[in-house]
């Protein structure tokens, strides 16, 4: 079976196509709109790693990384975090949160699945 | 699939747009609202960001203006003003223009409404730092990776305590390493606390990598982008590729330490006057640790790899010449090794410090010349092995069984003259093991083997020999089988315990073998003397092991050269000999008393142990009245014990065999001449055919006489 990868973005088109990248390269994808719609969704099932955007509404990229460090479930997970370039301070944040790393928008899906790969291992 | 995404980034964009419209209206009649000034900021981001995502790039280009000024917003650093509100919309019509694809290219109206806002932003601070464009994070895919040379790189890797809680493996990062090249690894665990004090969520370990890459730099960087910021990493080119290395040795253990900081020169020089293995000294006098010289070890081991290849792929040229040209450049090194020993002969006589520094310069010249051309005849053995995957799958196909042969150390060398004459014996061996060896499938699976016989072929170095083995998960040998036979034939008495390698000895005696029926029960016997023969003349030795049941190994011992062996000088009167140093166990004294208390046998007591000897004098019918002390030389083959009498022993000395003459090729007892420094010819014993003439054979008439 695959490996559960979560991706939380408040952008339906981003979500459309990560999730499509990462089920074309075989992994299983659960999405969420935002930090809370993320919380909601983590039900302390297996999630393997987390690719989430930084700007969203009701709880942002940050707050999710530090929610998902606090549960022991989620500790050591891969977390990636979806940035601008415009937002050096933000990876800076992300990174003080316990991001495992970050992909720079715009980003190929050829990147993608190479960041996939580089922390899930 | 891009035009899918790309229509629901338009449907995303379009109730974005809007949004933003929606909010900039509710922003201006409460030009204070945290939430509404967020929303505008968030709408513009996923509208840029999403944009450049799917090939909008004059709308990401475009709302990144806007964007960066309601970031200012966002932070209290640009108030909200009506002139901000109605760019805004401006701006929202126009990208709500460029997303169906209207007014592509320049637009002075854009550019109007981004000098515009941009005069609403404070001045950027110093060059605005923030907006400077990252580094793309990734290479692109489609560009070749370069033809470079490979580099060897020693990365220091120090990861944060927390580099865990950030989600990071470390051993992922070492995965990606070994994708760019040769990589060995190597954990330091000094910095690990005490069982009580650690804190298992903490990485505590330090990593030295050595990788050998064609990749760059940058390749190495990038496997560590994400945790380079808050570790400890320093990557060094310690070799690149291009230097030609004066000695493949690369450095010392000791230099590497240097090299690094991790120790001074000084320290070094004194513990280097002690003496000792320099790893362990140095750790004994805590100048490194363990791990830090287990670090310089595997760096020094893999730089010699990156070199050996280095070397093997600029060595690939290769001339063929014929083997003929190969033997008399032996011939030659043989004589000026015999020249040389006279010449450091001569100058030890005359006492001269000039010429014995001279000789002692031409010894060493020597000594690397006669090495290396000895090396130019040396070949792999894989290519004979290669031969016995057609002659196993042949006659497994023949005699309707199943094997799967698999060979190691096929790069094993040997000199030529060797392999050439190993090859029947091995047939043999491999015959043997196929014929009687290994069962039928049939009779496999009933004993709970699988169906299909192993067959492996093993070759490596041991010392100065090569070893050889033959193994196969077969029947094995019967043990009782060859025992009633040996002793049928008077080899063995009824009652005697033997050991398990002596008695499947017998089994290699000729005479033996001739006897078919027993062939058909031990399963082996074909030849076997034959075997023994050809590797003896190989001047090689041979074992037996067995399990009933479970299979036979047979291990070949092989000396590396046939040009030049180890030997020890003797003397009997005025004639020298040279015993093989390999069969050699002691020396021992003889004295008239010993001779007179055994009663005429030539046999001697070794602290307790008897020993038969040959009395060389005797044997070679050498005129003269032997020393009252003589000496025992103690050879041991095949678990035989037997001595050889001569007057002196000189000591030992490496002898260039000279093969005899064609008159004197039937000589026994003699395997080939040797030149002394001296130019004296001393003569080589046959040790083997010595102790098989002179004792065992006549040992086992008597038995069968008896």
């Amino acid at each position: 079976m695959g490996k559960v990868i979560m991706n939380v973005d408040d952008s339906a088109s981003v979500r459309q196509m990560v999730g499509f990248t990462l089920q074309q390269a075989g992994y299983e994808v659960i999405t969420a709109a935002d930090g809370q719609d993320a919380l909601a969704k983590l039900d302390g099932s297996a999630i393997h790693m987390v690719i989430t955007d930084l700007n969203m509404p009701n709880l942002d990229g940050i707050g999710l990384i530090r929610q998902l460090r606090a549960n022991a479930r989620y500790k050591f997970i891969p977390i990636i975090m979806l940035t601008t370039e415009s937002q050096l301070e933000k990876k800076q944040e992300g990174k003080a949160a316990g991001a495992t790393g970050w992909i720079v928008k715009p980003f190929t899906p050829e990147q993608l699945i190479a960041v996939v790969k580089k922390v899930l291992g | 699939m891009k035009d899918k995404h790309r229509e629901t980034f338009k449907e995303e964009a379009s109730e974005l747009l809007a949004e933003l419209e929606d909010s900039l209206l509710e922003l201006e009649r409460s030009p204070g609202d945290q939430e509404l000034m967020g929303r505008v900021f968030r709408a513009l981001h996923t509208i840029k960001g999403s944009g450049a995502m799917f090939g909008f790039d004059e709308i990401a280009a475009f709302t990144h203006e806007v964007e960066t000024v309601f970031d200012l917003v966002r932070n209290g650093k640009v108030g909200v003003t009506k002139g901000l509100v109605d760019l805004s919309l401006a701006a929202r019509d126009e990208i709500k223009a460029l997303l169906h694809g209207n007014e592509p290219g320049f637009s002075e109206r854009r550019q109007e409404i981004i000098a515009a806002i941009q005069e609403l932003m404070p001045a950027p601070p110093e060059g605005g730092v923030e907006d400077r464009p990252a580094a793309p994070d990734f290479p692109d895919p489609d560009v070749l990776p370069s033809q470079e040379l490979p580099v060897t790189y020693r990365i220091c890797f120090r990861p944060a305590a927390e580099i865990f809680l950030r989600g990071t493996n470390p051993l992922t990062l070492f995965k990606e390493l070994r994708e760019l090249g040769e990589c060995n690894v190597i954990a330091h665990a000094e910095t690990i606390p005490s069982l009580a004090a650690i804190n298992p969520e903490y990485c505590y370990t330090a990593w030295d990598i050595f990788l050998t890459t064609s990749r760059g730099l940058d390749a190495i960087q990038d496997v560590f982008i994400f945790v380079a910021d808050e570790s400890d990493l320093t990557i060094e080119v310690i070799d690149d590729g291009l230097k030609p290395e004066e000695d493949s040795n690369y450095k010392r253990l000791g230099e590497i330490l240097v090299a690094r900081g991790e120790l001074n020169p000084e320290a070094l020089d004194e513990v280097l006057n002690r003496r000792t293995l320099i790893g362990e000294a140095l750790v004994k006098a805590n100048l490194v640790n363990r791990d830090q010289v287990q670090s310089a070890l595997v760096e020094q081991q893999h730089i010699r790899g990156v070199h050996k290849k280095r070397h093997e792929a600029q060595a690939t040229g290769s001339i063929r010449v014929p083997s003929a040209k190969l033997d008399k450049l032996v011939d030659l090194v043989g004589e000026l090794v015999t020249v040389q020993a006279r010449l450091s002969q001569t100058a030890d006589v005359l006492e001269d410090p000039q010429l014995l520094s001279i000789a002692e310069e031409v010894e060493t010249l020597t000594g690397d010349l006669r090495d290396n051309v000895l090396n130019i005849r040396m070949l792999p053995i894989g290519t004979i092995f290669t031969k016995f995957q057609r002659l196993v799958r042949d006659l497994s196909a023949e005699l309707g069984r199943e094997v799967e042969l698999s060979t190691s150390g096929a790069e094993t060398e040997l000199d030529k003259t060797v392999l050439d004459k190993l090859n029947d014996p091995l047939v043999h061996l491999i015959r043997n093991s196929i014929d009687h060896g290994i069962e039928s499938p049939e009779v496999r699976v009933k004993s709970g083997k699988p169906g299909k016989g192993k067959l492996c072929l093993t070759a490596g170095h041991s010392g100065t020999q090569v070893v050889i083995r033959v193994e196969d998960d077969g029947v094995g040998l019967d043990r009782e089988a060859i025992r009633a036979k040996a002793v049928g034939l008077g080899w063995l008495a009824p009652d005697a315990e033997i050991p398990d390698k002596e008695l499947f000895a017998f089994i290699m005696a000729p005479g033996f073998s001739t006897a078919r029926e027993i062939t058909s029960v031990s399963g082996r016997g074909v030849g076997m003397d034959v075997v023994k023969k050809a590797i003896e003349a190989l001047r090689g030795s041979i074992e037996i092991n067995s399990r009933a049941g479970q299979g036979t190994a047979i291990t070949i011992k092989l000396p590396l050269t046939l040009a030049i062996i180890e030997g020890l000088l003797v003397t009997i009167e005025d004639e020298f000999f040279v015993l093989p140093l390999a069969a050699v166990t002691e020396c021992v004294e003889l004295t008239r008393e010993d001779v007179a208390k055994a009663h005429g046998h030539n046999i001697a007591n070794v602290r307790g142990e008897i020993v038969p000897y040959i009395h060389l004098r005797e044997r070679f019918q050498i005129n003269g009245v032997p020393p009252a002390i003589e000496q025992i030389v103690i050879t041991e083959m095949d678990h035989n014990r037997v001595g050889f009498i001569v007057d002196n022993v000189i000591g030992e000395q490496q002898t260039v065999i000279k093969s005899l003459g064609r008159i004197y090729q039937g000589v026994e007892g003699i395997s080939g001449a040797t030149i002394l420094g001296d130019g004296t010819v001393a003569l080589i014993l046959d040790v083997p055919q010595l102790m098989h003439r002179e004792i065992l054979e006549p040992r086992a008439a008597r038995l069968q006489g008896n």
